[in-house]
């Protein structure tokens, strides 16, 4: 029984720093809809903040004011961050934000190395706290035990200042509808700031409190962003107590995963996940995602519409001037094309779910990653040619899509985006453990095209055939009766099941559709590289290609194409300075402000109040 | 949609443009060097400073075949696919000769399938994976530092001289902690077929939850832990391991633990009587080494990590081969550095002709606390080319020399 007991108090002091953090994600979610990816920053800066003050500060009062005050600084950073990164973008289209926040991310980041450096922190223990206690014989921390008794405490305030303050009603006011809010008068602007003061002040408390068990280093910002969007949804988007259970859930499960299956350790809360929303679609206390918004936010946008002829042309030409790139550039321009078409045709098939489906997916990279592993595992033990791979890993990739989507397609919103993030990471753990098959990180390596095609110049033009092949297929399908049905389902779903389109297998079909060409493009990529790794599957990869889509513009067609070219050359550019992610957070963050409708959508819009395209031949 | 399409297409162009700038017929040797600079910035900025200083010396000298030697630094952000498109900008377009670097394995192995397929010579600089050199091993590509196996196979050594029978381990979960773990138990078993092995934990990386992990060994009662955890996982580790008393009166055994790199950061908490690998830079009396450590304190007035040596036996290694090649022809370097001698600071190493590992040794010794902070005590320098398998079996696993 001891060591039981011991076991789960272990679990329900991990759960207090995730709570904290992920109640902070969850009320700035709630009330701003933003998805905060910048949310990890914050509990590190909490981290290094605390650290800092309580160098300054001895004594047991000086390590417990030293959290407050990283609490409050961290919420300060907030304020600053929305004040100005967030708040001229809020009529931009929905989750365009998330772009900013992912500039934040790389900014903190260079930021933070500049400040702390390099090297990890250790955390100094909490004063007076350092021992354990015995508990039926088993050693518990006290500071495990000091963790325990606060979170309820947190979580008290929280409750308190929710429902009894009116601060607490206008939050809660504006979770369920925030348009109305508005309307009866409160200053919408101020509402959202307080709320990331708060929500960015927890993940600081979160960083700070955690620290005698760990300490402050640079890589905690992603390595805890996962683990709080999955308390997040396990719990219900914007529901306290759900994420409270939810982090108990999750840290004491972990627990014991860790004592009785010591390989789950990196999937086990996916599993969690997958299995939560599966049979309770909105998180354990989480209500059905009110379609809060009145209308679509910001202006209303122009229909696509196809090229027309003068369109064609231009088409035409940039192509044959891309093709003459063989004769004029150097090899390595042709290598970077490649990449770049690559990308394109990655982003190109997460646009067509998004933006035609309205249906937000985090794991993209699951079918890109897909594809590349499929083709691979043909190439290594089936001896494949690479013909044939490009023929069946695109076909594989669908039937991936299938089963992920039949899961998937019944939610919608963010909780649709979080189950396909839940699958992808399955998908990236299967391929991670099962090192026999995969070759697990060490991946899959001498997988290279076929002689005929292994000449860079070759594979240039293989490469802008199949790639913009398959551009071309997407945007046809977007001009078919198909792609009419498919948006139709998006912008009004009652009316379309009225005049007789079956909504969810229309949005089945783009899904399957959309997974097929991201393993195409993935085939190309593992051709292209001649290797392949768990990377390619991760979280950062599907995060990639969300950025590239809303960077580019979610509204156009040319988006994803657009912002695919513009981060990779950015990309590209950047990194061979030392302070790149700086500047490339910088930069992203300022063409978000500059182009809130992404950079093809907005120049559309200049080009044509300036006169030189018509309105009506937007697009 | 023109203007956008317009868009694309001045981006395309502009790529275009910037490569058709190439830069050529400079008089230096250029070598590329990839490097994962940000993710792993606490690594990379010693073995930066290596590389520099042993530029430095090489430079002054009068370079390799009469021109100086260049370095390119770039950034492949940890991302293997990343690491191969910059590999093959800095042959094609900066002129580089060949290409050095990297520490996380999959990247090294990466930019190895590369090097093996367009046939280009790739050196290894700090990817620990066995199956660089072995199973995924080809005619370009070469290793510096003593791989996971040999690290391993060293701490074996020393474990099977304690009496200790119950091992537990705890290793991240990929490939670098499961080949060490293979590694150790395999050498450990040789010696002593008695042990056995009670428990293996297999944390995420960088994702411990070290209360659970120490009470999963605790439960298992183990007489000896064997740890390859690292960076801030080998942190929580240790203070929730010394919290609950779960190092007491048991044997543990740590690779890498002894880096600088990896216990400085624990300061006075790093843990007392722990055998590990490592770096003892403070502890040389004379020699290479002690010259070594000399020259890099008085050019940047920090302590040198393992990181700053392997850097500094980079370029020694490279500009030892390039003189032995009389070119920088690719095959005449492969030739090159295929039974290469390199002296460095820690004694001369030698590329094996079988498969392209070098001998580099390590320091195997135990942990103390002194003035507040991790060193190694009773070390003992033992020699890589020791703790290598028989030919037979180096064949066996390696393709590339049948």
């Amino acid at each position: 029984m001891g060591p039981f007991i011991a076991q789960f108090l272990t679990g329900l002091a991990n759960a207090a720093a995730l709570f904290l953090v992920a109640s902070g994600l969850s009320l700035i979610f709630g009330v701003t809809r933003i998805v905060n990816f910048a949310h990890g920053s914050f509990y590190m800066l909490g981290a290094f903040i605390g650290y800092t003050v309580m160098q300054l500060l001895p004594g047991a009062f000086g390590f417990w004011s030293s959290i407050l005050v990283a609490g409050l600084a961290v919420g300060l950073i907030g304020v600053i961050v929305e004040m100005l990164v967030l708040r001229p973008i809020y009529r931009a289209p929905e989750l365009f934000q998330l772009v900013a926040t992912f500039g934040v991310i790389l900014v903190i980041q260079d930021l933070a190395l500049i400040t702390w450096g390099a090297e990890d922190l250790l955390g100094p223990r909490a004063p007076g706290l350092k021992g354990v206690i015995r508990i039926l014989g088993e050693p518990v921390p006290k500071y495990d035990l000091a963790l325990i008794a606060i979170t309820p405490f947190i979580l008290f305030a929280l409750w308190y200042l929710i429902t009894k303050t009116r601060l607490g009603v206008l939050v809660r006011a504006a979770t369920q509808d925030r348009e109305m809010v508005a309307a009866l008068g409160v200053n919408q602007s101020w509402l959202f700031t307080g709320v990331f003061f708060l929500g960015a002040m927890l993940a600081g408390l979160g960083g700070a409190l955690q620290l005698p068990k760990g300490g402050a280093d640079l890589l905690m910002d992603f390595n805890i962003l996962a683990s709080i969007f999955v308390v997040v949804v396990i719990g219900g988007m914007g529901s306290l107590p759900g994420a409270f259970i939810a982090a108990v859930l999750i840290s004491v499960l972990n627990v014991f995963g860790v004592r009785y299956m010591p390989q789950s350790t990196l999937v086990l809360m996916y599993v969690v996940m997958a299995v939560v929303l599966i049979i309770k679609p909105y998180g354990l206390m989480g209500r059905k995602e009110v379609a809060g918004e009145h209308g679509q936010v910001g202006e209303p946008e122009q229909p696509f519409s196809p090229f027309g002829r003068r369109g064609r042309l231009i088409v035409a030409v940039l192509l044959i001037a891309l093709a003459t790139l063989p004769f004029l550039g150097s090899k390595f321009a042709m290598i970077l094309a490649i990449d770049i078409i690559i990308v394109c045709l990655f982003a190109a098939s997460l646009h067509f779910i998004l933006s035609l489906g309205g249906l937000v997916s985090f794991g993209h990279a699951a079918f890109f990653g897909g594809g590349a592993y499929a083709a691979a595992l043909m190439v290594h033990y089936a001896g494949s040619p690479m013909e044939l791979a490009f023929v069946l890993a695109p076909i594989i990739t669908g039937f991936l899509a299938i089963i992920i989507g039949w899961f998937c397609i019944r939610l919608t919103g963010v909780y649709f985006a979080m189950l396909t993030l839940a699958f992808s990471q399955l998908l990236w753990s299967l391929v991670f453990q099962w090192g026999e098959v995969t070759g697990g990180d060490d991946g899959m390596v001498s997988i290279w095209p076929s002689p005929w095609a292994s000449d860079t110049t070759v594979f240039f033009y293989l490469t802008m055939i199949i790639g913009f092949g398959g551009i071309l297929v997407l945007r046809h399908a977007a001009h078919s009766p198909f792609g009419y049905a498919l948006r139709a389902s998006r912008d009004s779903a009652g009316r379309a099941e009225a005049t007789g389109i079956n909504t969810k297998r229309v949005q089945f079909v783009a899904f399957t559709f959309a997974g097929a060409m991201a393993g195409l493009a993935g085939t190309l990529f593992v051709f292209s590289k001649g290797s392949i790794f768990p990377t390619e599957l991760e979280i950062g990869k599907s995060f990639d290609a969300l950025i590239m889509v809303f960077l580019g513009g979610v509204k156009t067609l040319a988006g994803p194409l657009v912002g695919a070219s513009a981060l990779s050359l950015m990309q590209d550019y950047l990194t061979r300075f030392e302070y790149w992610r700086l500047a490339l957070g910088l930069l992203i963050i300022a063409v978000v402000i500059i182009a809130p409708e992404g950079i093809a959508g907005t120049s559309q819009k200049l080009a044509a109040r300036w006169g030189i395209i018509r309105r009506d031949e937007v697009q | 949609m023109k203007l956008i399409t317009k868009i694309a297409g001045l981006a395309m162009a502009s790529a275009i443009g910037l490569s058709s700038v190439s830069a050529f017929a400079a008089e230096t040797i250029k070598i590329g060097e990839i490097n994962h600079y940000k993710r792993m910035a606490a690594f990379t900025t010693p073995y930066q400073n290596g590389i520099k200083l042993a530029l430095s010396e090489v430079n002054g000298a009068g370079g390799v075949l009469g021109k100086p030697l260049e370095f390119i630094y770039r950034d492949d952000q940890g991302k293997p696919g990343e690491a191969v498109k910059i590999a093959e900008e800095l042959i094609t377009r900066d002129g580089a000769v060949m290409i050095t670097g990297t520490i996380f394995s999959h990247v090294g192995l990466a930019i190895a399938s590369w090097a093996g397929q367009k046939k280009h010579v790739y050196l290894a600089a700090e990817p620990l994976a066995d199956a660089l050199v072995w199973a995924k091993g080809n005619k370009y590509t070469f290793r510096l530092r003593a791989s996971t196996h040999m690290q391993a196979s060293m701490l074996a050594e020393e474990a099977a001289k304690n009496p200790a029978v119950k091992y537990a381990t705890i290793a991240p979960n990929y490939a670098y902690g499961k080949d060490a773990v293979a590694a150790f138990e395999k050498a450990l078993k040789k010696l002593r077929p008695d042990v056995v092995f009670v428990t293996k934990q297999w944390p995420g990386l960088f994702k411990i939850d070290a209360g659970a992990e120490v009470q999963a060994i605790e439960a298992a009662k183990p007489d000896a832990i064997y740890n390859v955890t690292f960076g801030g996982d080998l942190a929580k580790f240790v203070r929730e391991g010394s919290t609950r008393g779960l190092f007491d009166n048991r044997l543990v055994l740590g690779l890498l633990t002894g880096e600088p790199e990896y216990i400085d950061p624990l300061k006075d908490e790093a843990p007392e009587n722990w055998i590990v690998t490592g770096y003892p830079w403070y502890d040389f009396k004379d020699g290479a080494n002690k010259t070594f450590v000399d020259a890099y304190m008085a050019k940047y007035s920090e302590r040198p990590g393992i990181g700053s040596l392997v850097g500094y036996m980079v370029v020694k290694t490279i500009a030892a081969g390039i003189t032995k090649a009389g070119s920088t022809d690719t095959e005449a370097l492969v030739k090159a550095f295929e039974g290469l001698d390199v002296a460095t600071p820690i004694g001369k190493i030698h590329f094996r002709e079988i498969d392209h590992q070098a001998t580099s040794g390590a320091f195997v010794g135990k942990t103390k606390l002194k003035d507040g902070k991790g060193i190694m005590v009773d070390w003992t320098f033992k020699d890589g080319a020791n703790y290598l398998p028989s030919d037979e079996e180096v064949k066996a696993m390696r393709p590339a020399s049948k």
